[in-house]
């Protein structure tokens, strides 16, 4: 098997997901009017008529007669009303559905977003509940709200719709492509039987221009065609068939803040779904990114999460400049295309900086780049705001020039003194000097201060701003010159050791955390220390929550005294039950003040870590969203050593409570044999001075002997039970082993002949002396108790091809029917037998323990020749021992 | 004069109960219950025979052994569990003559002190012939015979017989008759005595399948079952 034709671990994955999953249909339409819900409606129709539990969730029948009449069959489940500001509006009532389990659920419109105060914000996302709760759904979807075609569809029609759906979502679904040739509807759209929503109406001649719908037909066709050809390569990947997809094809996207990175990760998630490759959307982290403003964070923060909710690995890596970054991550994740988008910067910078995508193509040999036009967007901040480290204040020129001032001074103190000739090199220090400190502009203003007046007070003619040598001109140039260079390397220095501090900071942070997670020594502490960090690192309040007895419950909060409410509840709910983040700045209940991420450790979810704020800010930036995600996953190591320690602790609790209860045997044993000795040896003494014959004598001594027995069998049960065996294995001969047995077991067998027929031939066994001896005590005791009097008791060993057989044969009632297995089982009794001769019912239980314990098995049947049963312990072949000895 | 017994139990209960057993089958009895008071009394009273409990309050009974056994020391029977195959191993290699088992059968525990006592007042003249069921061993002349006819043994066969028959009744661990018979390097070759010990029984025993003149101990070794001289 090669490498590219082994099953994948996520088309297993996917599979197995989708077991148990409900089922999704969507019925895609190229635009509105081509009567998805009245196609949706009559398959619905079909599946009620063969029995099937069918209700509609939500279905818009635009006030249609016809779509009014294709509902009635069906239950309704009743809208929920939502109050949005005073007005009263209806909403897709979700938990009524959940509640009533029907097998079919019908919901129009896939992309409509939910109204504010809904668990999600969008239906993709109350359907895909309905789906995991193994709900089958019927759904309608135009063209132009599937994700990856949004820009597409926009760039002809001229009408963006903000309503979205994932592209993942419609990959798990069957698709029914809604087909209607564009002349017949727009002969309905004439005929007015087209419910056409407000924002579209604006362009309503344009968007449905024949030219339009033609084409948004054939992507739909299209989309749905692709869908089949997704859902064959998950088949065939499971498979492992080798198939005509493209495997190894790795695309890396590099995204930025500017407006044009949405289009660029669209179209990688079109390029990585025609080759059916992985993807990566990768932001590389320069010095420019620390002057980024608010608006570019939160744009390039969406840029990533449209990414991975289109079905992209995202990443960040910081970097000296963007090529490097993405040599490197290209290089290490083996990407095969690269897309970018073509640079809009002047020619200018281009020239200051070199152009990136010339820079990739020289050096990125191996790789395919795409490089994509930026589109028509603009970039909203064309220069990085005015840089936070270094804010030049009207006193940074002021100083400047009061440097080149001294110098001046110095300079024509100096010229009559010692008659220098060059003086224009001390100008180089003030100029130096104040672009070194104050930056490029402030040495600027100093270089041109310093020319003028070395032009002014030193270059003939004097005090005039005249130069009459043109060889002077060149310094005031190379002046100008030095002021330039200076402050682009100051500059340059300054930012990488901003970026070099912040990094620094960050890694502080997270080596201060490591080790404060290393020490704690139980989750509480590690809430705390989560806590603690992740409050002071982003500014923002922190709870760390366990599940205690069914509910979550905040084990730890910074500050202390922190409550959460209902809503905030439900997203740490749902975080944890579906190990998803939730809250504000995620998919689920976004109203929440706070954000709810789960800790997890070898994939299961322990506790749920909540960030909020106050203010209506996001608890956690874009750019933040790593930093937290380190955190958290850390804390989640931490958290499998605590439990991996606990459990330790948990075995080390069980050794020592074996080691009590091994002690306690020893103890008990001692002091029950102790007084149990002397009751048995003053009844047989009495018995001696007083008269043998006497019965009083005779029933003292024999349940003294009793009690006995049972002691010694319980004691030996619980070792047994504790596990306490030592096994001393030596070759035994069974001769010696029944002999011996026999001689011990004598008193129990008054009254039985006993019958050995153990052939002196046979090979020894490999057995514990005193287990084995113990095993033969109980077997012949039990069948002095069951055999009938006067009845002969048999031991026969007997070797078969693969074992060697001993068994214990009584004349006697033998096992009542279905006792056969059971005979063995501890306290095991017959029931209505005679308790007297029961013993505790452990006997047959030591014997068992024992001879398993030595590698032997126990089998109990009845005798076919006569009443009786018979008891048999079975050595396997690899515990037989031959031996020459001369 | 009847042989001196000495106790050595720190059980009270038990230690009446053996004093009244043995003083009763005739014997003169002394007691100690610790080992501190047992050493006093092998030194005063100079028992021929010790019973001694292995579990005493201030020091292991397994210590005092050597001390009691060195000649011309009294027969040591000792007192112990039941399942401590082990601690009946330790005893015997230390030179102990025999073990009972707790809980005892007072009868059986008459008979073991008898046989040791009479080991002991023989151990000075050494037997040369010993008997056992309708079998003898001549220990000079290495001859075994059974119902007057000789029985041809392996040297093998001989020699263990004869190391058993040197102490008539007395339980001879594995370790001890392997490495006297077959030599220290196969102390661990206990197959070697099982097989041994069958070819001596389908020679001796009058039934080799329920051996009543060669005995197993189980784990810890053998005993012959001699004829009282």
């Amino acid at each position: 098997m090669t490498e590219r034709d082994r099953p994948e671990p996520e088309a297993f994955l996917a599979a197995a997901r989708a077991e148990g999953r409900g089922k999704l249909k969507v019925f895609l339409g190229a635009a509105p009017g081509v009567g998805k819900t009245y196609e949706m409606l009559s398959d619905a129709a079909v599946r009620l008529r063969e029995g099937a539990d069918v209700v509609v969730g939500l279905v818009e029948t635009h006030g249609r007669v016809e779509t009014d009449a294709m509902v009635r069959p069906f239950t309704v489940i009743p809208r929920r009303p939502v109050d949005v500001g005073g007005r009263m509006l209806a909403e897709m009532d979700l938990d009524a559905i959940l509640t009533r389990r029907p097998e079919l659920v019908l919901v129009d419109e896939l992309a409509h977003t939910n109204l504010p105060g809904s668990r999600h914000p969008k239906r993709f996302m109350d359907i895909d509940e309905l789906l995991e709760a193994g709900l089958d759904v019927f759904t309608t979807v135009n063209i132009q709200h599937i994700e990856s075609l949004n820009d597409l569809v926009a760039s002809f029609t001229r009408v963006r719709v903000r309503e979205t759906v994932p592209d993942r979502v419609l990959e798990e679904a069957e698709i029914e492509v809604v087909d209607l040739p564009p002349d017949e509807l727009i002969a309905r759209l004439q005929a007015g039987k087209v419910y056409v929503p407000e924002e579209a109406s604006r362009a309503l001649g344009h968007f449905f221009s024949r030219s339009n719908l033609t084409a948004l037909r054939e992507l739909a066709l299209r989309r749905a065609a692709q869908a089949i050809d997704a859902k064959m390569l998950s088949e065939l990947r499971a498979q492992s068939l080798a198939g005509p997809y493209a495997a190894g094809e790795r695309i890396l996207v590099a995204v930025s803040e500017w407006p044009s990175s949405p289009g660029l990760v669209r179209a990688a998630k079109r390029l990585a779904d025609a080759l059916g490759a992985r993807w990566t959307a990768l932001h590389v982290e320069t010095r420019r990114s620390a002057r980024l403003g608010e608006g570019d964070r939160k744009r390039l923060g969406d840029t990533l999460a449209l990414a991975s909710s289109l079905g992209g690995d995202t990443a960040t890596i910081p970097a000296e400049g963007v090529t490097d970054g993405l040599k490197r991550f290209a290089l290490d994740a083996r990407i095969t295309q690269l897309v970018i988008g073509k640079s809009r910067r002047s020619w200018w910078f281009q020239l200051r900086h070199g152009s990136v995508v010339d820079e990739l193509v020289r050096d990125m040999g191996e790789v395919a780049i795409h490089v994509l036009p930026a589109g028509d967007d603009r970039r909203v901040a064309t220069e990085p705001q005015a840089s936070v480290i270094d804010p030049t204040t009207a006193a940074d020129y002021a100083r400047a020039t009061a440097m080149v001032a001294l110098a001046t001074g110095i300079d024509v103190v100096l010229r009559p003194l010692i008659g220098l000739n060059s003086t224009d090199l001390v100008y180089l220090v003030p100029v130096m000097a104040a672009a070194l400190l104050y930056g490029l502009r402030p040495g600027l203003l100093a270089g041109l201060v310093a020319a003028l007046a070395y032009n002014f007070f030193f270059l003939p003619p004097v005090y005039t701003f005249t130069i009459a040598d043109p060889q002077n001109a060149v310094t005031v140039v190379v002046l100008l010159g030095v002021a330039v260079i200076t402050s682009q390397l100051a500059a340059r220095v300054r930012a990488q050791g901003a970026l070099a501090a912040t990094s620094a900071r960050q890694n502080a942070a997270l080596a201060g955390f490591a080790r404060a997670l290393a020490a704690a020594p139980d989750e509480s502490t590690l809430g705390q220390a989560l806590a603690g960090e992740s409050a002071m690192l982003f500014d923002a309040r922190a709870v760390y929550l366990t599940r205690r007895d069914g509910a979550l419950t905040i084990a730890a909060a910074v500050p202390p005294e922190d409550t959460l409410d209902a809503v905030a509840r439900a997203a740490a709910d749902w975080a944890f039950d579906r190990g998803q983040p939730a809250g504000r700045g995620s998919d689920t209940l976004p109203a929440a003040d706070w954000l709810f991420v789960p800790v997890t450790t070898g994939g299961v979810t322990r506790a749920v870590f909540g960030l909020g704020r106050d203010d209506s800010r996001d608890p956690v930036r874009a750019d933040q969203r790593g930093l937290l995600s380190a955190l958290i996953d850390q804390a989640g190591l931490a958290l499998a050593r605590i439990h991996a320690e606990f459990e330790m602790a948990g075995i080390a609790r069980l050794e020592e409570r074996d080691r009590l209860r091994s002690a306690l045997l020893a103890s008990v044993g001692h002091d029950l044999r102790s007084p149990l000795t002397t009751v048995v040896a003053t009844a047989a003494d009495l018995a001696a001075r007083y008269g043998e014959g006497d019965p009083a004598f005779a029933a003292l001594t024999g349940e003294a002997a009793r009690l006995q027995r049972f002691v010694t069998n319980l004691l030996d049960m619980a070792r047994v039970e504790a596990g306490a065996l030592q096994l001393d294995v030596q070759p035994i001969d069974l001769t010696d082993a029944v002999a011996s047995a026999v001689h011990d077991v004598r008193p129990a067998l008054i009254g039985h002949a006993i019958a050995l027929d153990v052939p002196p031939d046979l090979p020894l066994i490999r057995a514990d002396a005193r287990l084995l001896h113990h095993c033969l005590i109980n077997l012949l005791d039990n069948a002095g108790k069951f055999g009938a009097p006067g009845t002969p008791i048999g031991v026969a060993a007997v070797r078969t091809l693969d074992a060697l057989t001993l068994r214990v044969i009584d004349e006697g009632p033998g096992l009542p029917p279905g006792f056969e297995t059971s005979a063995f089982d501890r306290f095991a009794r017959i029931e209505g037998s005679d308790r007297a001769r029961e013993g505790a019912g452990l006997g047959l239980a030591i014997v068992k323990g024992f001879a398993e314990a030595m590698g032997f098995t126990v089998h109990a049947a009845n005798r076919v020749d006569r009443g009786g049963a018979a008891f048999a312990l079975t050595i396997p072949a690899a515990l037989l021992v031959r031996v020459d000895v001369g | 004069m009847s042989a001196k017994i000495l106790v050595v139990d720190d059980d009270a209960a038990i230690r009446r109960l053996l004093v009244r057993t043995l003083d009763r089958a005739g014997y003169a009895v002394v007691e100690a219950g610790d080992a501190r008071t047992a050493l006093n009394s092998l030194a005063i009273d100079k028992p021929d025979l010790v019973l001694l409990d292995l579990g005493l309050p201030d020091r292991d009974g397994m210590e005092l052994l050597p001390v009691l056994v060195k000649p011309p020391g009294p027969a040591v029977i000792v007192l112990t569990a039941r399942e401590a195959t082990d601690e009946k191993i330790m005893a015997l290699d230390l030179g102990a003559d025999d073990y009972v088992t707790k809980p005892f059968d007072t009868a059986e525990l008459e008979a073991r002190v008898r046989s040791a006592l009479r080991r002991s007042a023989k151990a000075a003249a050494e037997r040369i012939v010993v008997g056992f069921g309708d079998a003898s061993i001549d220990l000079v002349e290495r001859r075994v015979t059974r119902d007057g006819h000789e029985v041809r043994l392996t040297p093998k066969e001989y020699a263990l017989l004869a190391e058993l028959a040197r102490y008539p009744g007395r339980v001879l661990t594995h370790v001890h008759l392997l490495r006297v018979v077959w030599g220290p390097a196969h102390v661990d070759d206990v197959e070697y005595l099982r097989v041994t010990m069958r070819g001596l029984r389908r020679k001796l025993e009058p039934d080799p399948a329920a051996p009543v003149l060669l005995r197993n101990e189980p784990g810890v070794g053998y005993r012959l079952n001699g004829n009282d001289p």
